[in-house]
């Protein structure tokens, strides 16, 4: 049995961490701001915090991303150039007619393209939207529609297999900008080549002066019913990109850091994007998916010193073996953080064991728009646990009353929902178009995060789950309304529920039960075809990877199916209340 | 003849993990992951589900390897005994 702590000594720390007792006391939002240079006439833009701050200062011959292509090629580019570039595009969607608040979507490999288009739509007010590459046509029809997309960049690959089988129903899209294959150099017919358009921008651009509550982000999110929803972010969230870039992932000036979430989600965008850059550091930008000997590869051989992953690809690593760990040697590495799912108490000692430091688990989501509570370098770590709340952020377990109340539960220990205080800079502004749910996160001062978890008796905070039906799979959340929905098209599905199935590497992964309308078999191939299905509508990142005929599923006295119930059974627990169970 | 044994248990393979995906349609010497939409989860179940089918070995460090599903068939007869 390993200790129930991992103590922090002198010796841990290799730079002064900057986050200590006092930096914890003296913290405040404003002061923090004031750091941050503004735009004249006191409004604030992400993209020229980022970049033009250190474009126009001793900095701007410093590297801002290493891309590593496929093959290991890199293509590096100091924070001049990319903020020349970043100009080059907002002059791009200026002359294609995109004004302020409109939206561009971005479904992208992790290419510097990427970078440059989101960072350059950011100056010109226009709202970024991000697409993840692994979503199937469905999903990113629903997400483009409901966004009222007018733009999307995306690669010539993405492009043929994802958006030409739903183009013709995008009406509102007006422009797909399209980098080109890299080996054949063309890009498909009716679309736009985005290099060409980068060629013609001038390097030279007139930032839109956007204030702290414009918009700037938008992320969607899945709920337990419905659509998925639109999660508001403005420009003003980068106080708390900044902060947080500074606390939690503890950047220093000259950081080689890499953050390993794709771009398509919050943390590759709050963290694969814009911290680093705010931060002036180098961050390393892997093309290539998932693979452990060239994570450990890229881990030594550009000495990353700071490193920001997730617990699937963290158990990913761990079964790869130590040993293929141990032909590798990370002396710069410092410090590395874990977000998506709760890191369970081995992978944080794994970290000790095979790369020498224990691993940070924190804890955020779509909605909070940074970090929130999170183990810090200084900080001793209790594995399993998602740390202490960061200098301004306000947390408290509370429990939901009649009436919209909250009561809040001071004894340690004891379950209830985590409740963040409102307020902090990066929190979400409304779901786009739809103010009731947004309203329904609060009660009164306090968002509701939806996430189950106690507070130990030192103030650490600890996962238990979610209180919705909500499936956390490899750090993504998934609505089983999405899925089920795709189910429900097929010809043979009379009804689906859809659950998250614990599994020891992802997290959860998605579990589909159906059962069958009359004349068709519950079989092999049936169960392989609504495989396929599934896949090509919603893509792998969503389709289920289980798929069980049931007879029927069990439903409420007014027709909801109970998802609780599936699970309950899937997992041989205790079946609980069952009195609103269907007879 | 061996390379057309691999090339089908390769796609009785794939067949359990993405149906959607017509064999035949690939191209054999492009990136198979551009051409199936195969997360990383997906791609471990389908190196295991080869390994399982052929009795091969495939061990981590060779996955970078194996791009396309050339890289793959030549791979596997390469391994497989006899």
């Amino acid at each position: 049995m390993r200790a129930s702590i991992i103590p922090k000594s002198a010796a841990d720390l290799r730079v002064r961490p900057h986050l200590d007792e006092s930096a914890r006391q003296s913290f405040t939002w404003a002061g923090v701001r004031a750091e941050l240079r503004g735009l004249p006439g006191g409004g604030i833009n992400i993209a020229v915090e980022a970049l033009d701050r250190h474009a126009e200062g001793p900095h701007a011959e410093r590297i801002a991303l290493r891309h590593i292509d496929r093959h290991g090629a890199r293509r590096d580019f100091t924070y001049a150039a990319l903020s020349r570039a970043s100009n080059r595009f907002a002059n791009a969607l200026r002359s294609l007619g995109v004004r302020k608040g409109e939206r561009v979507f971005l479904l992208c490999a992790r290419i510097p393209e990427l970078y440059i288009a989101a960072l350059g739509a950011l100056k010109t007010g226009a709202v970024v939207s991000p697409l993840f590459s692994a979503f199937g046509p469905e999903p990113l029809r629903t997400r483009m529609t409901l966004g009222n997309a007018k733009v999307l960049v995306t690669t010539a690959t993405l492009y043929q297999r994802k958006i030409a089988p739903i183009r013709a129903s995008l009406s509102g899209l007006e422009h797909i900008l399209v980098v080109p294959d890299a080996a054949s150099g063309s890009i498909p017919a009716a679309t736009t080549d985005f290099s060409r358009v980068l060629a013609a921008g001038s390097e030279q651009f007139q930032v839109e002066p956007t204030l702290e509550s414009d918009m700037a982000l938008l992320h969607f999110t899945s709920g337990t019913t419905g659509t998925p929803k639109g999660a508001i972010h403005v420009h003003g969230a980068v106080v708390t990109h900044f902060a947080t870039g500074r606390y939690a992932l503890d950047l220093h000036a000259g950081d080689i850091y890499w953050c390993t979430a794709d771009p398509g989600w919050v943390t590759g965008t709050s963290y694969g994007i814009i911290a680093p850059l705010l931060h002036g550091v180098t961050s390393i930008v892997d093309e290539a998916d998932f693979d452990a000997e060239r994570w450990y590869r890229i881990l030594q051989e550009e000495d990353v010193s700071v490193w920001y992953t997730a617990p699937t690809a963290i158990r990913m690593l761990m079964k790869a073996g130590p040993e293929l760990a141990r032909r590798f040697s990370f002396p710069q590495l410092r410090f590395v953080a874990s977000v998506g799912e709760p890191l369970n108490p081995e992978a944080v000692w794994w970290g000790k064991d095979v790369l020498g430091l224990p691993i940070h688990d924190n804890w955020w989501q779509t909605e909070t728009g940074g970090i929130m509570i999170a183990n810090t370098p200084a900080m001793a770590i209790k594995p399993g646990s998602m740390g202490r709340p960061l200098p301004g952020v306000d947390a408290a377990i509370v429990r939901r009353g009649a009436g919209g109340g909250i009561e809040h539960i001071e004894t340690a220990d004891t379950e209830g929902e985590l409740a963040l205080r409102a307020g902090w800079p990066s929190m979400f502004r409304g779901y786009l178009d739809q103010d009731e749910r947004y309203r329904k996160c609060f009660a009164g001062d306090w968002y509701l995060t939806g996430d189950l978890a106690k507070r130990d008796a030192d103030g650490y905070y600890w996962f238990v789950g979610r209180s919705d039906d909500v499936i956390k799979s490899a750090g993504h959340l998934i609505g089983p309304f999405e899925v089920e929905s795709a189910l429900m098209e097929h010809a043979a599905v009379a009804e689906a529920g859809v659950i998250g199935k614990p599994d020891p590497v992802s997290g959860e992964v998605v579990k589909a039960f159906v059962s069958l309308r009359a004349g068709f078999e519950a079989n092999e191939s049936l169960r392989l075809e609504l495989l396929g299905h599934a896949r090509k509508r919603l893509g792998a990142a969503v389709a289920p990877k289980e798929i069980a005929f049931l007879p029927g599923l069990p439903r409420t006295r007014s027709g909801k199916i109970m998802r609780r119930l599936l699970k309950a059974r899937e997992l041989g627990l205790p079946e609980g209340d069952t009195s609103m169970l269907e007879d | 003849m061996e390379a057309n044994a691999v090339r089908a248990a390769i796609g009785q393979v794939l067949a359990t993990i993405a149906p959607e995906v017509a064999l035949d349609a690939l191209d054999p010497a492009a990136p198979l992951r551009d051409q199936v939409d195969l997360d990383s989860m997906d791609f471990l179940n389908f190196i295991v589900g080869l390994h399982e089918r052929l009795q091969v070995d495939i061990p981590e460090a060779d996955y970078a390897r194996l791009v396309s599903l050339g890289d793959l068939v030549d791979y596997l007869v390469a391994k497989r005994p006899g």
